[in-house]
């Protein structure tokens, strides 16, 4: 076993050197490194088919048309684009978003962006199994409602929106859905053909492909517009300017061309890892999965080790690289917002760990985290007055404790 | 984040963890901090007749500063008077450990977890000490 393990794939992947390899052949002056736009020379040709071929691979997995797809330089991009974009575009027929509590940053941020624009925004409560239902949805829809912007499968919990049931009201609303693939692109089933949606950011390095890439999918029928972010050559049909990064591209066409093809497979082998790691925890107190446990994706597992906080587990798991929702680990010393407005209280949420999982993880490297987090546990728990109290039926609930 | 030598120690061999009888009336335990907040301290101190600080044993939820901060302040507290105990400051833990400005509120943790601590034996041992 290579130390430390590596079970953070939520965060980002390593790039597949399949993948790896069709980018090497992108940069140097014997390959294909020339300018995508380039249109009076050979260069520029070869370099345009193969983003155009990439294009089609990432349409592939999603089944769209691949004119319907444009480059941007990862998810994060896509939600600003998708979200601002949509919101200029059609602020004259109402200035109402409808999001959720538990969306990436990069949403909320563009929805506050929005909102000192004289935007109003809905921020949804999801339930806590961590999903939104459709009917949240239609209730939240008024008459100035332009974009509903939800994730398909949550960053920090791996719970899964059910986008084709969401897909429908928007559509019957006449309101357009744009939805943030990065955690479900190559994990989920997304089909553009029969799912209403009409925006959808993507990314490449969740899913063993380049950090730096992703694109949005923007629906052609019925069609919608959005206003470009970035001004410039005119580059993906004026809604994104910029050079094309050929050798990003092709690891992203790439990536999701692996994916298309070993998903299914790839899906049975990470989720039984998944399941051997919760069994692994059967014969523990107070451990709790956050968020729904079936209807997540095969990789992720959220869980709260109560009584024992977060950033020390991390610390005896030094071997382990998993991250964890503690306020400790973050810069705001604020415990994960998902957790906490999925209903956790603070303490389980200072207590957990997402731990991920995908396609190099071994079962051998699940049985070591499995007794190192045992042990840990075990320790901390030793030291923790919270579990003696537990132990001596305190109800902790009851404490009057002096915040600070 | 990075810890610092004395911290891992601390962290990796905590000294004098335990929990002593707190209906003593020569015990002082003083809890604080909230697990809202990610960390809870609960120190305690023995006192003999003299008021010198026989034990000091604690226990602490938090993250590896915390930790370490209650446990550098029970090795300090032995041996020590209670006037003594009271003028250690929570500078002089965040110094010893080399704590990053972001975990100074653990060792301002620790130096309330000892004077709680303190009042609460003095409460108990009224006028005595």
């Amino acid at each position: 076993m290579q130390f430390p393990i590596y079970l953070d794939y939520s965060a980002t992947t390593p790039v597949d050197p399949r993948v790896a390899e069709k980018m090497s052949e992108c940069l140097t002056l014997e390959s294909n490194f020339g300018n995508p736009a380039s249109r009076s020379h050979m260069f520029g040709w070869k370099a345009e088919e193969a983003v155009e071929a990439a294009r089609r691979q990432v349409a592939d997995l999603i089944n769209c048309d691949p004119r319907e797809i444009v480059w941007t330089s990862g998810a994060t991009e896509a939600d600003n684009l998708a979200i601002k974009g949509a919101a200029h575009f059609y602020c004259k027929k109402g200035k109402h978003i409808i999001t959720s509590k538990i969306e990436h940053k990069a949403v909320l941020d563009s929805c506050r962006q929005l909102e000192r624009e004289g935007y109003e925004v809905t921020y949804l409560e999801p339930s806590s199994a961590g999903i939104i239902t459709p009917e949240a949805v239609a209730a939240a829809i008024r008459e100035d409602t332009t974009l509903v912007s939800l994730m398909h499968v949550n960053n920090e919990i791996g719970v899964i929106n059910d986008i084709a049931a969401i897909g429908k009201v928007t559509r019957e609303n006449n309101v357009l859905f744009h939805v943030d693939a990065a955690q479900s692109a190559g994990k989920q089933e997304i089909d553009m053909e029969s799912m209403q949606v009409d925006l959808m950011s993507l990314t490449a390095h969740k899913i063993y492909g380049p950090k730096g890439i992703g694109a949005l999918y923007v629906r052609r029928k019925p069609r919608v517009r959005i206003e470009p972010q970035i001004h410039g050559g005119g580059h993906e049909r004026g809604m994104r300017s910029g050079t094309l990064a050929t050798h990003q591209i092709v690891g992203m066409g790439e990536a999701y061309r692996l994916a298309k093809a070993e998903m299914q497979e790839e899906n049975v082998r990470v989720l039984a890892l998944r399941n051997r790691l919760l069994d692994g925890f059967k014969d523990m107190e107070e451990v709790y999965v956050n968020g729904d446990v079936d209807n997540r994706v095969a990789g992720n597992l959220n869980i709260s080790f109560n009584f024992v906080e977060g950033e020390s587990l991390m610390m005896a798991l030094r071997n382990l690289a998993v991250s964890s929702g503690s306020a400790c680990t973050s810069a705001s010393l604020e415990p994960s917002y998902v957790l906490r407005a999925i209903g956790l209280n603070d303490e389980l949420a200072h207590s957990s760990l997402r731990i991920s999982i995908g396609r190099f993880t071994t079962e051998e490297e699940i049985d070591y985290a499995v007794e190192k987090i045992h042990e840990a546990v075990a320790k901390l728990r030793e030291l923790s007055p919270l579990w003696d109290m537990y132990k001596d039926g305190v109800d902790l609930n009851q404490v009057k404790w002096a915040a600070h | 984040m990075a810890y610092s030598d004395k911290v891992l120690d601390h962290y990796e061999n905590p000294r004098n963890v335990g929990k002593m009888d707190d209906k003593d009336i020569n015990v002082g335990t003083g809890m604080v901090g909230a697990p809202a907040c990610g960390d809870v301290m609960r120190l305690q101190i023995k006192v003999d007749e003299n008021g010198i600080i026989e034990d000091a044993k604690f226990k602490t939820y938090g993250c590896g500063s915390a930790i370490a901060s209650s446990s550098l302040l029970t090795e300090w507290v032995k041996g020590r008077s209670l006037e003594e105990a009271t003028l250690i400051k929570n500078q002089d833990i965040a110094d010893e450990l080399g704590l990053p400005p972001v975990k100074i509120h653990c060792s301002v943790l620790a130096e309330d977890a000892i004077k709680a601590a303190i009042e609460d034996v003095r409460q108990k041992r009224k006028g005595s000490l």
